[in-house]
């Protein structure tokens, strides 16, 4: 990109920036990783990052490869066991923010990180499965997901529900007994998408620098409905991309 | 009371054809060095449990050891997908697998239960998802307080559950820190428990944070330094990420997992 900046960069500083100083943030490996770190270095330092391995307050002073890495302990406030973490401090419902990634994404924000193509038992392909994925969207007081956006990804309907968002849309979630409020941010590398307020339905809020409308609806699997105050992004500032190479580089 | 033997006498006694076998650890203190034991001597038919099979579970799967795995997440943490899992899952290559698909959520209650010597765990979770309908482990239950709808998962109780520690007294009393998981559970949870560990001492010096298996819940303790390579063992050393790495490549393919394999249980080609 001749902004002097890749669309990947882009999706990270739009992730990060929407974590607030702070929060509670239950982090999920990958791109919501790397946001979240980029976050506590930029303008979120008392965001508190809590990892299912066990690590409530972890700073990495590098990206770690899996979310049980001793970088992770070794910086947290505190390491509890598995059971805790999802017992004590998820379950109840004291995290603001559970961050994901996912394989597949639906228009009402369902997540499917278990099997591609309809038959569970004779998938086209097998993904890793759940992992906390299910009660950190059940649970948080509301669900970011980063993920790169394009027609396989971003589907009409996922063919397994990993994780809850919206179901069929607005008020699903509410008969559930869901006590978080679901997806309320979708961030790609085009741009972001917010739940209609009425239906629910993932609509296009706003444009990366230099990303055509046409191009982000061409790479959406459903008809996408783009919000009558679509707005830009504005594009990385130097500090956020400066920070965000030197985590990279001190990961790699 | 533990019994301090070797590796190979140790799986040789614990770990039966058919059994259910649990090997825990997440990221840190993987007992893979068990694991691999387990493959060199050829079991068949387990039942394999684990939160996170990752590389470990990919060789004992690709070697034909398992008939089943009940897990949550199958993958190899930062760098991809479990070939070997997956080939066994979409292809029956080498042998059929049965897969029990749960939470993270779920298999730590399920094991909290096991270890609390009750028949269930009651959460909140799986709400809304597609894995109930799938899974005959996950059911709906009503608290008779408050008549909120929860949801049950049966207790886990291996027959063995290997996990890997830092250290161990003479006595069998065993000592691990850093990220401990769900090891106490699982081990609590077994009816037989077997704990590889970096080293024997003579005294296990207090660590503030440190998890304590009193050696007579343990079954067998066996010295392996190094059995959790290439996961990593707080104070003694540092994940090997290449090796994850470079494990992609190996297990892509049958071929190369094939060599891989006989290299491990010294079979010439």
């Amino acid at each position: 990109m001749s902004a002097g900046y890749s669309a990947d960069e882009m999706m990270s500083v739009a992730a990060a920036r929407a974590l607030g100083d702070g929060m509670s943030c239950f982090v999920g490996i990958g791109l919501p990783s790397k946001a979240a770190n980029l976050a506590r270095r930029a303008h979120a330092p008392n965001l508190t990052l809590i990892y299912e391995s066990g690590c409530l307050g972890a700073k990495p002073s590098r990206l770690p490869l899996s979310i049980g890495d001793g970088e992770l302990a070794d910086t947290a406030d505190a390491v509890i066991s598995v059971p805790e973490v999802f017992n004590y401090w998820l379950q109840p419902g004291r995290i603001d923010v559970g961050f994901l990634g996912a394989a597949q994404l639906d228009k009402f924000g369902n997540i499917n990180t278990t099997v591609i193509g309809s038959d569970y038992h004779d998938p086209k392909v097998r993904l890793p499965g759940a992992g906390g994925a299910p009660e950190i969207a059940a649970s948080c007081g509301e669900v970011f997901i980063v993920l790169r956006q394009n027609p396989r990804a971003f589907v009409e309907k996922v063919d397994f529900v990993t994780s809850f968002g919206h179901g069929t849309g607005k008020g699903d979630r509410e008969k559930l007994g869901l006590p978080g409020q679901g997806p309320t941010l979708v961030v790609t590398d085009l741009g972001l998408l917010r739940p209609d307020p009425e239906t629910a339905e993932l609509t296009l809020t706003q444009l990366h620098p230099g990303v055509d409308l046409d191009s982000a609806i061409a790479a959406t699997g459903w008809k996408l409905k783009v919000s009558d105050d679509l707005e830009t992004t504005p594009a990385p500032t130097e500090q956020e991309l400066t920070l965000l190479r030197d985590l990279e580089k001190a990961s790699a | 009371m533990a019994e301090l033997l070797s590796l190979e006498e140790a799986v040789a006694r614990l770990v039966h054809d058919g059994d259910t076998v649990a090997l825990e650890g997440f990221t840190h203190l993987i007992p893979v060095a068990a694991g691999q034991e387990i493959i060199r001597q050829r079991r068949r038919d387990l039942t394999l449990v684990r939160m996170t099979p990752d590389i470990v579970y990919d060789q004992l799967i690709g070697a034909g050891c398992a008939r089943k795995l009940i897990f949550s997440w199958g993958g190899n943490p930062g760098v991809g997908s479990l070939h070997r899992f997956r080939d066994a899952v979409q292809h029956e290559w080498p042998v059929p697998l049965e897969i029990e698909e749960h939470s993270h959520a779920g298999m730590a209650n399920r094991y909290v239960a096991g270890a609390s010597g009750l028949p269930f765990a009651v959460l909140r979770g799986y709400t809304g998802t597609d894995l109930p309908a799938q899974t005959a482990t996950i059911k709906p239950i009503t608290c008779p307080f408050t008549g909120e709808k929860l949801t049950a998962v049966p207790a886990l109780n291996p027959d063995v559950s290997i996990v890997h520690a830092q250290r161990a007294d003479r006595a069998g009393n065993v000592q691990m820190w850093g990220i401990t998981g769900v090891q106490k559970e699982a081990v609590l949870a077994a009816k037989r428990s077997l704990v590889t560990v970096e080293e024997i001492v003579d005294e296990l010096e207090p660590r503030p944070g440190a998890v304590v298996l009193p050696a007579w819940v343990v079954t067998a303790v066996a010295e392996v330094p190094g059995g959790a390579k290439p996961s990593y063992a707080a104070g003694y050393y540092e994940r090997d990420n290449a090796a994850y790495q470079a494990w992609d490549k190996i297990g892509r393919d049958r071929e190369e997992f094939t060599k891989w394999l006989n290299e491990l249980t010294g079979v010439k080609a």
